[in-house]
C-alpha cells in the first residue's frame, strides 16, 4: 500500500505554504470528524451531517488562492474554505448545534452557512443554483472594474443541473472572472458516475460553453493550487471563466446517516490509498525535510483546538423563540 | 401638460432610478439593443451603456441567479422576465435562495424582478397568467402591481430602492391603455399601501391590477341603480395593507374580492380569511369571490372573454350582495 507520487509540478513548494495546506486540511478532517462521530452520534448535532472526507485538498489548494475582495461559494464538501476565509471552528459548531452564535443563528443547520463580511456564499441546497449566483458576484466585480474573482464550488452530480449550464453558459458568453472547482467524487448521494452523463469528463461538458477545463488529481493539493493558481490568473486578467475538475472521493456516505453500502469495498479501498493529507506528508518528509513527529504535533494542536471550541460552542446559548419572525424582511 | 402611459411610467421609473444611483443595472433578454419584449428598457442603452444595460442568453434561472449574486456583491439588479409566465423558470432561485437570504445569513437582497402579467391580451396558456400567488406564498419577496401610471412609476421607484427582493407585476393590458399626467418631481408610491379609489358606503370590492379599472366600471354602472360601490386597490400584495382592508370591510359591511388569477388558491380566498378573522362582527353578508375559473388562460377571444371576470359578472354579485 503505497501513497502515490505527485507528479508535474511547476511551483515552487515552500515548507511554510505546505505547513498551511496540512493545517488546514487536517483541521476540516478533524473538525469533521469530531462532529459526525461523536458529536452527531452523541446527539449534540442533529438534522443532516455532511463531510468532505477525503475531498480535503479541493477547497485547500483553492481557497488559500483568494483574496479579501473574491467571493467563495463553497458546496457542503468545503468546509476548509471558510476555514481559510477566517471562519472560525467556535463558529462552525455553534452552528453545527443550532445556537443563536452560529451564522445562521440557529435558522439553517450544518454546513449551510455562509458570511457576508468574509465573502462566503451559504450553500444552496438545490444543488447547482450557485452557479448562477457566481456569475452575478463577478458581474458587480467587473461593473465596479476590480481584478477580483469568485471561487464556485460544486460537484459531479451539480452538472446535471440545469442552473449549471445556464450559468456556465452565461459566465462565458459575459466573460466573467470566474474559477470553478468540480469535486468530481464519482457519486451523488448514490447515484454512480455512468448514471449522471454519458461522456467520460465533465470536462466535456464544460467544452461545449467554451470555457477552458482541465482535470485534476483532486486528491493532490499541490496539484489543485496549481490549476487554480493558473485559473485565477487567468480570470483576474480579464480572460473570462476557467474551469477546474477534480478527480477525487467521498470517503464517506453522502450524510451521516448513509452507510454508503453501494460502494463496492475495492474503490474504497483503492482510494484510501490515495489519502489527500497522506499524500501531502510523503511530499513534505521527502522534500522538506518534516518528519512524522511534525505532523504528531499538527495534528494534537488541532485536536486541542478543536476540544476547545466545541466547550465553547456547548455552552453557546439557543435561539430565543422570540426571535423566530425576525429578518424575514428589512426591518423599517 | 402631456398625459404619461403605463408603459413609459415604467421606463421613466427606470430611467430615474439609474440616474440617482449607479449601481442600479438593468437585465435581461432583449432589453438592451431591442428595448425589451414591450419596449419598457428602450433607450436606456444608448444613455447608460452596456455594462448597465444587459442582454442575456436565454436563461430565466441564470438570469435570477446572477442578479441575485450582484445585489450580494453591492448592485441593484432590475430583471426583466420577459413574460411573468417564464417566471417560472427562475423559481427554485427566487423562493429557494433569493427570499430567504436574509433570514439565513442576514444578506439583504436589494433586486427587482419585473414580470410581464396578466390577459386580455390574446396571449393563451403561456403569455396571460396571473402567477403572483406562489411569490405572495413565499415569505421574504414583496410583490406589488400597480393599476396606473402614477402607481406604476411610484412604485417601481419605491421597489428599485427597497432592500428586499420585490417581484413588480405589470399588467400587460395596461401598459398603453391607461395614461395620466404625472408629477413632474420625483416621487414613489409606498409598498404596502392599498388606495381607496372610489368611495363608496353600501359594498366594497377589493382588487388590484386591471381589474381595478373593471371594477370601477362596475361600481359606475351600481350607482346607476343606486347602489354606493367602494373600490379599493391593494397596489401591494406582499406586504397586505391590513388596515386599508379592515376600515373599507368595516365601513360598508359588504365585500367582494375580486381578481383576474384563477379562483381556487387565489388571493381572495387570504383576503377573506383576514376580513373573517378580524372583522367578522361587522359583516352584513357572506365574503364573495369574483375570479377567473380554475383552467389555463385560452386563447380565442370568445373563450377568454368568458375566461376574464367582467363588469357584467361583478355586477351581478353586487346586485346580489346588495339585496343580501
Amino acid at each position: 500500500m503505497s501513497t502515490p507520487a505527485v507528479a508535474h509540478l511547476q511551483t515552487e513548494f515552500d515548507r511554510d505554504l505546505c505547513e498551511r495546506f496540512h493545517y488546514y486540511m487536517l483541521l476540516m478532517r478533524e473538525l469533521e470528524d469530531r462532529i459526525e462521530n461523536k458529536l452527531y452520534r452523541q446527539g449534540k448535532v442533529v438534522g443532516g451531517c455532511y463531510t468532505g472526507r477525503g475531498q480535503e485538498a479541493i477547497p485547500v489548494g483553492s481557497a488559500i488562492l483568494s483574496r479579501p475582495g473574491d467571493w467563495l461559494t463553497p458546496s457542503h464538501r468545503d468546509m476548509a474554505a471558510l476555514l481559510i476565509r477566517g471562519i472560525t471552528p467556535e463558529e462552525i459548531l455553534a452552528q453545527y448545534m443550532g445556537r443563536a452564535t452560529g451564522l445562521t443563528k440557529g435558522r439553517d443547520g450544518n454546513m449551510h452557512m455562509g458570511c457576508s463580511e468574509r465573502h462566503c456564499v451559504p450553500i444552496i441546497s438545490s444543488i447547482g443554483a450557485s452557479i448562477p449566483i457566481a456569475g452575478g458576484l463577478a458581474f458587480a466585480m467587473r461593473y465596479r472594474g476590480e481584478s477580483n474573482v469568485v471561487f464556485n464550488y460544486s460537484g459531479d452530480g451539480a452538472s446535471s443541473r440545469g442552473d449549471w449550464h445556464e450559468g456556465l453558459n452565461m459566465a462565458a458568453v459575459m466573460n466573467l472572472p470566474i474559477v470553478y472547482l468540480c469535486n468530481n467524487n464519482l457519486y451523488a448521494y448514490s447515484t454512480p458516475l455512468d448514471k449522471q452523463m454519458k461522456v467520460a469528463d465533465i470536462a466535456d461538458r464544460v467544452a461545449g460553453y467554451g470555457i477552458p477545463a482541465e482535470i485534476v488529481n483532486g486528491n493532490d493539493v499541490l496539484a489543485i493550487y496549481e490549476a487554480s493558481k493558473r485559473g485565477v490568473e487567468h480570470a483576474r486578467a480579464g480572460k473570462g471563466p476557467y474551469f477546474i475538475e477534480c478527480k477525487t472521493f467521498r470517503m464517506s456516505g453522502h450524510s451521516a446517516h448513509d452507510p454508503a453500502d453501494y460502494v463496492p469495498n475495492q474503490l474504497r479501498e483503492e482510494w484510501s490509498r490515495k489519502d489527500p493529507i497522506l499524500m501531502l506528508q510523503k511530499y513534505m518528509v521527502e522534500n522538506l525535510g518534516a518528519d512524522e513527529q511534525d505532523f504528531v504535533d499538527m495534528r494534537k494542536r488541532v485536536l486541542d483546538k478543536i476540544s476547545e471550541a466545541v466547550e465553547w460552542a456547548l455552552e453557546q446559548p439557543l435561539p430565543d423563540p422570540a426571535t423566530l419572525e425576525d429578518d424575514v424582511y428589512a426591518s423599517e | 401638460m402631456a398625459e404619461t402611459t403605463y408603459v413609459e411610467a415604467i421606463r421613466q421609473g427606470i430611467w430615474e432610478e439609474m440616474e440617482r444611483d449607479d449601481t442600479v443595472f438593468v437585465m435581461g433578454e432583449d432589453v438592451a439593443t431591442y428595448g425589451g419584449a414591450f419596449k419598457i428598457t428602450k433607450g436606456l442603452l444608448e444613455r447608460f451603456g452596456e455594462l448597465r444595460v444587459v442582454d442575456t442568453p436565454l436563461a430565466e434561472s441564470a438570469i435570477v441567479g446572477a442578479g441575485t449574486g450582484a445585489a450580494i456583491n453591492g448592485l441593484r439588479p432590475v430583471l426583466e422576465m420577459q413574460f411573468a409566465d417564464f417566471m417560472a423558470c427562475g423559481f427554485d432561485q427566487i423562493t429557494n435562495f433569493a427570499a430567504k437570504c436574509r433570514y439565513r445569513w442576514g444578506q439583504a437582497i436589494p433586486m427587482v424582478i419585473r414580470a410581464p402579467a396578466g390577459g386580455n391580451i390574446h396571449g393563451g396558456p403561456f403569455h396571460s397568467q396571473n402567477v403572483e400567488m406562489p411569490y405572495v406564498h413565499t415569505p421574504g419577496l414583496k410583490v406589488v402591481q400597480p393599476s396606473t401610471a402614477y402607481d406604476a412609476k411610484g412604485l417601481i421607484k419605491a421597489a428599485i430602492r427597497d432592500d428586499d427582493p420585490v417581484i413588480y407585476l405589470e399588467h400587460k393590458y395596461l401598459y398603453r391603455s391607461v395614461k395620466e399626467e404625472l408629477p413632474a418631481e420625483d416621487y414613489t408610491v409606498p409598498i404596502g399601501k392599498a388606495g381607496v379609489c372610489r368611495e363608496g358606503s353600501d359594498i366594497s370590492i377589493i382588487t388590484y391590477g386591471w381589474m381595478v379599472h373593471v371594477a370601477l366600471e362596475a361600481a359606475e354602472a351600481a350607482a346607476g341603480e343606486g347602489i354606493s360601490a367602494e373600490v379599493l386597490d391593494l397596489r401591494t400584495l406582499v406586504p397586505l395593507d391590513r388596515e386599508a382592508i379592515l376600515d373599507t370591510a368595516k365601513k360598508t359591511s359588504k365585500v367582494i374580492l375580486l381578481h383576474e388569477d384563477t379562483l381556487t388558491g387565489g388571493l381572495g380566498g387570504e383576503l377573506a380569511g383576514i376580513i373573517s378573522e378580524h372583522a367578522f362582527d361587522y359583516l352584513d353578508g357572506p365574503l364573495v369571490r369574483v375570479a377567473a375559473p380554475d383552467t389555463p388562460v385560452p386563447f380565442s377571444e370568445a373563450l377568454e372573454r368568458a375566461f376574464l371576470p367582467s363588469v357584467e359578472e361583478i355586477l351581478a354579485k353586487v346586485r346580489w350582495l346588495h339585496r343580501f
